[in-house]
C-alpha cells in the first residue's frame, strides 16, 4: 500500500490548483481519499473523533440493502421462470435475474456519480459520499423492464433537480431516490404501471399483476369479482413477505428488507424511530378502514396486509429515514413516520389511480418535515419562556 | 436534594492511560506562564514588563474591561517574555521562577467572618479572580454581578480525567475555607455536586455552608454547566459563577494563610505515557521537565493541556493551563489508512455499533488525533441528542449561530451551554463539524450584542 499512497503523493501536485490537471481536482480527491482516509488531524476542538465518517455511514446502508438485491435478483429469474411456465434451478433464476439488474445499477451509478463529480468540481468542493445511497435505491424501487435510457433520465433529473439545485447531499429537501421514481412514474407511466412491466420477459398469457394492482381492482369489485381477486394472488401472503411477487426489484421482500432493517438499526445508523411510527401509522389506517368497510378493499385487506403489499416496507426503511429529507428532531421523527404510513394507506385505498402511495406520501411529508421541525423546535423555546414566568 | 440525578445521555469514551493513584516526584519547572487566551473574550493589559521581578501573587496583567480582575504570578522570580502572535496579540507572559517562592502577602482571615465586599477584594486583589467564573457565557464572572448560586462538581467525568479526591487530599480544610468564602459571595446557594458511585471525601459529603447534590452516570455528568441545568437552570437575564475544586482550595489558602499559592497536583495520563501517574506542580508551570523521559517515544506526539475534548494543543515545552488539572499525551495519527473506513475496525471506537469494536464494550483505546474522515455538510441527524443531557436543540442552536441569529440563539437556550458541553457532540459527529468553535462564536456574538 506504501507504493500506491507514494504514487498518489507524487501526482497530488498535478491536480492542485496550476497544476496541469486542475480541472479534476475534485475527482482526484474522490479517489484519493476512498482509497486512503487522509492524514487531516483536529486543529481545534475536540483532540480525538469518533471514528465513524460519511463513506463509513453510506457504506453500511448500501450494505443493508444487500439483501433486497440479491433477493431482487433472485425474484426476477423467478417471476420470469414462473410466467413462461419452465422450472429453472436456483442458480439460473439468480443468474437471470443478475444479468437483468446489473446494468440498471451501472447506469444509476455511471450517470449519477458523473453529475456529482461535474457538480463538485464546478463548485470546488469534494465529492459527498450521499449518492453511493441514493445510487443502489434508484435501481431496487425499478420495474426491472423500465428502459436503461429512462432510468439514466431519471436518475440525471433526481441528482440534478433533486439535489445539486439545493447545494448537494446534506441540503436537498425531499429524497433523491424517490424523486427519480416520481420523475419516472409520471414521465413514463407506461413503463412504471400495467401488468406487463414487472416481469422481465413475461409470456403474454400470464397475469402480471401485482398484489397491490389485484387490491385496487377490489374498490369497486363485484362480490364475485372480490372472491376470486382474494383468492388470488392476495391470498398467498407468505408469498408476499418473502418477497416471491411481481413488482420492483428490490421492494418485494418484505424479509430482506427487514434484514436491512435490522443491520441499520442495530448500527445505529437508521432511524427505528421512523421506521417503527411508518409501520404503526400505515397499520392505523389500514384498521380505521377495516372499521369502516365501505368497499371490498377496506373491508377484505386486513390492515397488517398492507404493511408487506408494494413499496411500503421498503419505503419506511430506506426511504422515510434519509436523515436529510426527514424531520430532525426526536418528537418530529415519531409524527412524521406515523404520517407516512398513514397517508400511504389512504392514498393507496382511496385513490385508485395511485396504487403506489408510499413513494408519494414520503415525498409529500418530506415536504413537511421543516414544518414539522419547526413546531417541535417552537415547543423547546416555549418550555424555556415559561421556565422563565414561573420564576417570576 | 439527596436523590441521585443519573445522567443517561452521554458518551463514556474509555482510553488507554489513565494516571494511577500515585504522586511521583518530577523536577522542579523552572518556567511558568500565564496564556491569555486561556480566557476567551479576555483583553489584556500588561502591567509588568520584560525583566520586571515579581513575587505570587504579583499581576502581571489585568481585565482592559474590567481592570480590578488582575491576572497573578504563580511563582516570585523574574519576567523573561512576553511572547506575542498576529497583530501583537499576547499569548503567553513567561516568568523564570526562583529557586525559592516568596510571596505577596494578603490579609489572613477567617472568611465566615468578613463580609462581601471584603472577600471580593481580597480575591480581586490576589488574582483568585480570574478563577471564578460565570454562566451564561462560561467566561471570568464580573465582580459586580450577583448570582444567583455558585456551583463547583467535585468530581469529572472526562475521558482520563484527574480524581478530584486524589487531587485534594490533604486539603480538607481549604477546600472548607474555599467554600465559606464563595457563600459569602451569592445571596443564594453554593452548590456542591458529587458523584455517590466514586464513595467521594467527606471534605465534599459532609462540607459545611453548601448543598450537596448528587449526579451519576455517563460523561458529561460531572460537567457543571450540565448539572447546572439540572438543578437551577439559567434564564435570561440570570448568573450562576462557577469554580472548580482545586481553585476552591485555593481560594481556601488565600484566607488561611494569607498567600497566593496555587501549587496543585496534575495527572499525566494518556496512552503515550509509560507511567501515567500524578505530579505535584504549580499552574502554569513548564511541562517540559514533566514529560522528561515520561514518554513512549514511537511516533508523533500531541500533547494536550487539559483532557481530550475540550483541552488545548501545547508544545512539549508549553505550559499547563490555568484551569487545567491533567496533561493527556496521544499520538499525532497524521497518517493516511488504507481503505480505513471500510476495515471491520475492532481498534476504533465509535458511538455507533458501525464498528466491530462494540462487541469489546470495556475495552480501552488507544485513539489518535487523526480526523478519521473529511469535513461535510449535516447529513446525519440525531446524533448530537443522544451525548446532550440538557432540553436544548443542539444542531438547531448550532444552526442558529451560523446565521446569526440572536433572538433564535436566545431562544434555544445560549445561555446555558459552554462550549465543553458541546465537546461530545463534536466527537460524535459523522460530518466532522467544529461545534465547539462555533458555540464560542455564538457566545462570543451575543456578548458583543448584548453589552
Amino acid at each position: 500500500m506504501k507504493a500506491l499512497r507514494k504514487f498518489l503523493d507524487k501526482k497530488k501536485p498535478l491536480f492542485e490548483k496550476g497544476g496541469k490537471f486542475a480541472k479534476l481536482q475534485s475527482t482526484f480527491d474522490a479517489f484519493d481519499t476512498f482509497l486512503f482516509v487522509p492524514d487531516h488531524t483536529s486543529k481545534t476542538g475536540t483532540h480525538i473523533k469518533d471514528a465513524i465518517d460519511l463513506k463509513r455511514t453510506m457504506s453500511v446502508v448500501v450494505m443493508a440493502l444487500i439483501p433486497s438485491l440479491l433477493f431482487g435478483m433472485y425474484n426476477i429469474g423467478y417471476q420470469h421462470f414462473l410466467s413462461v411456465g419452465e422450472t429453472a434451478p436456483l442458480m439460473d433464476m439468480f443468474v437471470y435475474g443478475l444479468i437483468k439488474v446489473l446494468p440498471i445499477v451501472v447506469v444509476s451509478y455511471v450517470v449519477g456519480l458523473g453529475i456529482e463529480f461535474a457538480f463538485a468540481q464546478m463548485r470546488g468542493h469534494a465529492v459527498n459520499e450521499g449518492f453511493l445511497v441514493s445510487g443502489m435505491l434508484i435501481p431496487l424501487v425499478m420495474p426491472v423492464e423500465a428502459p436503461l435510457w429512462m432510468v439514466a433520465v431519471s436518475t440525471a433529473f433526481a441528482v440534478v433537480i433533486g439535489k445539486e439545485v439545493f447545494g448537494g447531499t446534506g441540503m436537498n429537501i425531499w429524497n433523491p431516490a424517490l424523486i427519480a421514481r416520481a420523475f419516472f412514474f409520471f414521465a413514463y407511466p407506461s413503463k412504471m404501471s400495467g401488468d406487463s412491466v414487472w416481469i422481465a420477459e413475461k409470456a403474454d398469457t400470464f397475469s402480471g399483476a401485482t398484489p397491490l394492482a389485484d387490491a385496487a381492482a377490489l374498490v369497486d369489485a363485484t362480490p364475485a369479482q372480490a372472491e376470486s381477486l382474494m383468492s388470488g394472488a392476495l391470498s398467498q401472503t407468505w408469498d408476499m413477505f418473502i418477497g416471491l411477487i411481481p413488482g420492483s426489484i428490490g421492494e418485494t421482500s418484505t424479509l430482506a428488507i427487514l434484514i436491512g432493517a435490522v443491520i441499520l438499526i442495530a448500527t445505529g445508523i437508521g432511524s427505528w424511530r421512523i421506521m417503527l411510527s411508518v409501520f404503526v401509522g400505515g397499520y392505523a389506517m389500514g384498521a380505521i378502514f377495516n372499521l369502516i368497510g365501505a368497499n371490498p378493499y377496506m373491508e377484505l385487506i386486513p390492515a397488517w396486509q398492507h404493511l408487506i403489499m408494494g413499496g411500503f416496507a421498503f419505503g419506511a426503511v430506506f426511504m422515510a429515514t434519509d436523515p436529510v429529507s426527514a424531520t430532525q428532531t426526536t418528537r418530529g421523527k415519531y409524527i412524521y413516520g406515523f404520517l407516512i404510513g398513514f397517508l400511504a394507506v389512504l392514498i393507496r385505498v382511496m385513490n385508485a389511480g395511485f396504487p403506489e402511495a408510499m413513494m408519494l406520501a414520503i415525498l409529500f411529508m418530506n415536504t413537511f418535515a421543516p414544518l414539522i421541525d419547526h413546531y417541535v423546535v417552537q415547543g423547546n423555546v416555549k418550555r424555556r419562556l415559561k421556565r422563565v414566568k414561573v420564576k417570576a | 436534594m439527596s436523590e441521585v440525578k443519573k445522567i443517561k445521555k452521554g458518551l463514556d469514551i474509555k482510553l488507554i492511560g489513565k494516571a494511577e493513584k500515585v504522586l511521583e516526584k518530577a523536577d522542579r519547572s523552572e518556567t511558568y506562564a500565564i496564556k491569555p487566551t486561556d480566557f476567551p473574550g479576555l483583553t489584556p493589559k500588561l502591567k509588568v514588563k520584560v525583566d520586571a521581578e515579581v513575587k505570587a501573587g504579583s499581576p502581571l496583567f489585568f481585565d482592559k474591561y474590567s481592570p480590578e480582575v488582575n491576572f497573578a504570578s504563580p511563582v516570585s522570580g523574574k519576567v523573561i517574555a512576553v511572547n506575542r502572535g498576529e497583530r501583537r496579540k499576547i499569548l503567553e507572559v513567561v516568568v523564570q521562577a526562583d529557586a525559592e517562592i516568596q510571596y505577596e502577602e494578603f490579609k489572613k482571615a477567617d472568611p465566615n467572618g468578613l463580609s462581601r465586599e471584603e472577600v471580593k477584594e481580597e480575591l480581586l486583589k490576589s488574582g483568585l479572580w480570574a478563577f471564578i467564573r460565570q454562566r451564561p457565557y462560561d467566561v471570568i464572572a464580573k465582580p459586580e454581578d450577583a448570582p444567583k448560586a455558585i456551583f463547583v462538581s467535585a468530581f469529572d467525568s472526562a475521558p482520563l480525567a484527574a480524581d478530584v479526591d486524589f487531587l485534594l487530599e490533604g486539603e480538607a480544610e481549604a477546600f472548607q475555607a474555599g467554600i465559606d468564602a464563595l457563600a459569602k459571595l451569592t445571596d443564594g446557594k453554593v452548590h456542591l455536586n458529587i458523584n455517590p458511585n466514586l464513595n467521594q471525601a467527606k471534605m465534599f459529603s459532609e462540607v459545611k455552608n453548601a448543598t450537596v447534590n448528587k449526579f451519576a452516570g455517563v460523561h458529561p455528568a460531572g460537567n457543571v454547566g450540565v448539572q447546572i441545568h439540572h438543578i437551577d437552570p439559567i434564564n435570561k437575564g440570570e448568573v450562576a459563577w462557577v469554580v472548580r475544586p482545586q481553585e476552591v482550595v485555593f481560594i481556601g489558602r488565600l484566607f488561611q494563610k494569607g498567600i497566593y499559592d496555587v501549587s496543585r497536583k496534575v495527572a499525566l495520563c494518556g496512552s503515550e505515557v509509560k507511567t501515567p501517574c500524578y505530579f505535584e506542580t504549580i499552574t502554569g508551570a513548564s511541562v517540559r521537565n514533566i514529560l522528561k523521559g515520561k514518554l513512549k517515544d514511537d511516533e508523533k506526539i500531541r500533547v494536550v493541556s487539559g483532557n481530550v475534548l475540550t483541552g488545548k494543543h501545547i508544545p512539549e515545552d508549553g505550559f499547563i493551563g490555568m484551569y487545567d488539572s491533567q496533561i493527556t499525551v496521544i499520538p499525532e495519527g497524521d497518517k493516511f489508512e488504507f481503505l480505513g473506513w471500510a476495515m471491520p475496525g475492532l481498534s476504533k471506537f465509535s458511538m455507533s455499533k458501525s464498528f466491530f469494536s462494540w462487541l469489546t464494550p470495556n475495552k480501552e483505546y488507544r485513539l489518535d488525533a487523526n480526523l478519521n474522515g473529511e469535513h461535510r455538510a449535516y447529513v446525519v441527524s440525531g446524533e448530537y441528542e443522544k451525548v446532550l443531557p440538557m432540553d436544548v436543540l443542539p444542531v438547531h442552536l448550532i444552526k442558529s449561530i451560523l446565521v446569526e441569529d440572536i433572538d433564535q440563539m436566545e431562544q434555544l437556550g445560549i445561555y446555558e451551554v459552554a462550549p465543553e458541553d458541546f465537546a461530545l457532540c463534536e466527537f460524535v459527529c459523522t460530518s466532522k463539524i467544529d461545534v465547539q468553535d462555533i458555540v464560542r462564536q455564538g457566545i462570543d456574538l451575543m456578548i458583543k450584542e448584548m453589552s
